[in-house]
């Protein structure tokens, strides 16, 4: 049997070498100055430009919020002092999440900032927009009171109106209660961390030229 | 707290008041944010501002 040839060998292990090229394409694509830029272009000096992050410090507080109150349940959250804090913290953030979500969609549409590539960072912002509100709506259907038994009993109507009763149905406590407390909310987190890492990949889109000629 | 808030019903326009003020905020906020100056404006790696 033929001993391999040395440079025959290296190159046939690193093309076998999937960590080797996963490692490559990460640093090709995004290197850590792009992941954690200590600059920004001058055209980032804008309140406009912190929308986003203030949107993200929002969902870590419905995160952290969420996460007691699962851990300590509805009794707790509707009788207790610090419960209701912590129901009125999570219900809070997340009237500021949207509110700051929504400006900042304001803000990327009028900057067109799906130009120059950045075609599906603009889109899995909708899809962000689109399951949080999702999250929102079994987030109602969990309180455990007059209110969302209310609002359940109505949405029922409309769901199947939709034809979508069988497959998601809100008058299944159970049902709404695991899509909120866990499935949604790694599906926005997820979805969150895929828009900033793309943001991060892209950079900052550029201003629209006044002449028009970086529009695309 | 437990009254029924007043809604505004413009032709096809029909919004509470809370809704209402918290959009107007909204729009607010974000005309705010397009003036107001920028503390520490970014340089850009050629320090330019």
């Amino acid at each position: 049997m033929d001993a391999p040839r040395p440079g025959v060998e290296r190159s046939s292990a690193e093309s076998g070498n999937w960590t080797l090229r996963v490692r490559r394409s990460i640093d090709r694509r995004l290197p850590m100055d792009h992941l954690l830029p200590d600059r920004q272009p001058y055209f980032v000096g804008s309140w406009v430009y912190v929308f986003g992050v203030i949107t993200i410090a929002a969902l870590v507080w419905v995160i952290f919020s969420g996460v007691v109150l699962s851990f300590m349940g509805p009794q707790w959250w509707h009788v207790s002092g610090v419960g209701r804090f912590f129901n009125s913290l999570h219900f809070w953030s997340v009237q500021v999440f949207f509110i700051f979500m929504v400006l900042h969609l304001w803000g990327q549409y009028f900057m067109a900032s799906w130009r120059d590539g950045r075609a599906s960072t603009w889109i899995i912002g909708v899809v962000i927009f689109a399951v949080s509100i999702l999250t929102a709506f079994t987030g109602y259907l969990s309180q455990q009171n007059f209110d969302s038994q209310f609002i359940a009993i109505n949405a029922k109507d409309a769901m199947n109106g939709a034809g979508v009763g069988a497959f998601f149905n809100v008058l299944n406590f159970g049902q709404m209660y695991g899509l909120h407390v866990m499935l949604l909310p790694i599906g926005v987190t997820f979805l969150v961390v895929w828009h900033i890492v793309m943001v991060r990949t892209r950079g900052v889109v550029k201003p629209i030229d006044r002449g028009g000629a970086n529009r695309q | 707290m437990d009254s029924p808030t007043t809604y505004f019903h413009w032709g096809f326009i029909l919004i509470s008041l809370p809704n209402l003020l918290v959009i107007g905020g909204m729009v607010v906020l974000f005309a705010v944010a397009l003036v107001a100056p920028f503390p520490h404006g970014g340089l850009d790696d050629d320090g330019r501002p």
